[in-house]
């Protein structure tokens, strides 16, 4: 308990949240590492798993390859680059997170445009309706929830495997939990964790009332 | 000629080398069988404790909030703080990783398992109700079978995640093949890190390949069907 006391401590001194090192840079740092990823991940993911879903046809694959990409350690391949080419920076960890987002994204968009009922899909078929409006007033408002559910997964994900980048040097608050465990500072790792914790969970809550507010737009909804 | 082009890839630090998986095979199995006993430990454990919480959680839907509110918290945590906040308890063991994983591959499979009995159709439901089937019978004969696709995606999802995430486990020496990579990454040892991590990878492809097999396996109705329609060029 002393260490958790010590490390609101730490949270709540004032000269921790300044600085070039302080809380309010790093939380930045961190910000802007987990929206690009995620932007980046979604931009390649969701019209492939869309796309596929829609057409029904290469699931297997899309699936498959997403799951190379998930199957790849964070980790593995921030010190493949960071001892390669590339270096240690930005762009590694980016690249490396990217990675981490894509998969949750093309499953569940995929697996949510598979699962729309065939018999609504008849239906709009019958209608007349053509393959793109089928895709933008049916099954995209019915695979929403599970598209949302993979948005969420992905950036809860990212969020908390953003501190990973302090293992390779770069930033964002991992830095206070990779330093204060190399230097044995035990409030600044706990302090650290917290931050990240609470980022976490507010881009999940977030994301979450985004996912509630679209789908009201569904009559059928119970409840 | 292959000895001395082996030992030369030591010495200019090639990517891949022969010689490194040769003389360390001993340290690659050690940290290969470590890897895949975290793995199936803690997908197996994940799974124990996250079928009861599902079916609690369908009984009683309030309890939906807090279960989920309670494995985000966990899942939110990063692995690194998670470890670090276990050390005064468990110490330097692999059970510290196992905890952490455990409690990633929880949320992963209370999530998938809920939303994928969730998705099962209220009619079909109400067809088999009306038929006079008990909750146990619908669940075991109707709802799990047609939620067995998203149940199976959760367990790959858990699975190939968690051997991934294993990695992680080296910053505090039980890492898997992560204590490899780790070690590679403070000597700048290429061939050591690429290696580990192709393993890593091929393991997470296997463990995949065998869970798609079962699942095919599992759910004979949903290719038979397809194949033999498309055989006879009927509509099914």
């Amino acid at each position: 308990m002393s260490t958790l006391t010590s490390a609101f401590d730490w949270l709540t001194t004032g000269a921790n949240w300044r600085g070039g090192e302080g809380i309010a840079t790093r939380l930045g740092e961190h910000l802007l590492l987990t929206g690009a990823s995620v932007g980046i991940a979604c931009a390649l993911a969701l019209p492939v798993g869309i796309g596929l879903g829609h057409l029904g046809r290469g699931g297997t694959l899309a699936i498959n390859i997403s799951n190379v990409g998930r199957a790849v350690p964070t980790f593995a391949v921030l010190v493949l680059l960071a001892i390669g080419p590339l270096g240690i920076g930005d762009t590694t960890t980016v690249i490396a997170l990217t990675l981490f987002a894509i998969a949750p994204l093309v499953t569940n968009s995929y697996v949510g445009m598979r699962e729309v009922d065939a018999g609504a899909k008849e239906a709009a078929r019958g209608m007349g309706m053509s393959g793109g409006q089928l895709l933008r007033r049916v099954e995209l408002p019915l695979a929403l929830p599970m598209i949302m559910l993979g948005l969420r997964l992905a950036a809860v994900q990212v969020v908390a495997t953003a501190t990973i980048a302090a293992l390779i040097g770069g930033g964002g608050l991992g830095r206070f939990v990779v330093d204060g465990l190399a230097n044995n500072r035990r409030p600044e790792v706990v302090g650290g964790a917290i931050l990240v914790a609470v980022l976490a969970l507010l881009v999940d809550g977030l994301l979450l009332v985004l996912a509630r507010a679209v789908s009201t737009t569904r009559a059928s909804r119970p409840r | 000629m292959a000895i001395v082009a082996s030992g030369s890839c030591l010495e200019r630090n090639a990517w891949i080398c022969g010689d490194y998986v040769e003389t360390r095979s001993d340290e690659l199995s050690a940290a290969l069988r470590e890897h895949i006993g975290l793995t199936l430990s803690a997908v197996a454990i994940g799974l124990v404790i996250a079928v009861p919480l599902v079916l609690l959680a369908r009984r009683w839907r309030f309890a939906v909030a807090w279960i989920s509110g309670l494995a985000s918290i966990l899942y939110t945590v990063p692995s690194l703080a998670f470890f670090a906040l276990l050390l005064p308890v468990t110490g330097l063991s692999t059970t510290t990783v196992r905890i952490g994983l455990v409690a990633y591959t929880l949320v992963i499979l209370f999530r998938g398992l809920l939303a994928g009995l969730d998705a099962v159709p209220a009619d079909v439901r109400d067809a088999a109700r009306g038929m006079g089937y008990g909750s146990l019978r619908l669940l075991i004969t109707v709802e799990i079978p047609l939620a067995l696709p998203a149940i199976m995606a959760a367990i790959r999802v858990a699975t190939v995640s968690t051997i991934a995430l294993v990695t992680v486990g080296a910053t505090i020496g039980h890492g898997g093949l992560g204590d490899l990579i780790y070690d590679g990454l403070t000597s700048s040892f290429k061939s050591e890190v690429l290696t580990a991590s192709v393993l890593c990878v091929a393991l997470a492809i296997v463990a995949d390949l065998l869970l798609v097999g079962l699942q095919w396996l599992l759910t004979p109705w949903r290719h038979g069907r397809r194949t033999r329609a498309r055989a006879r060029g009927t509509v099914a």
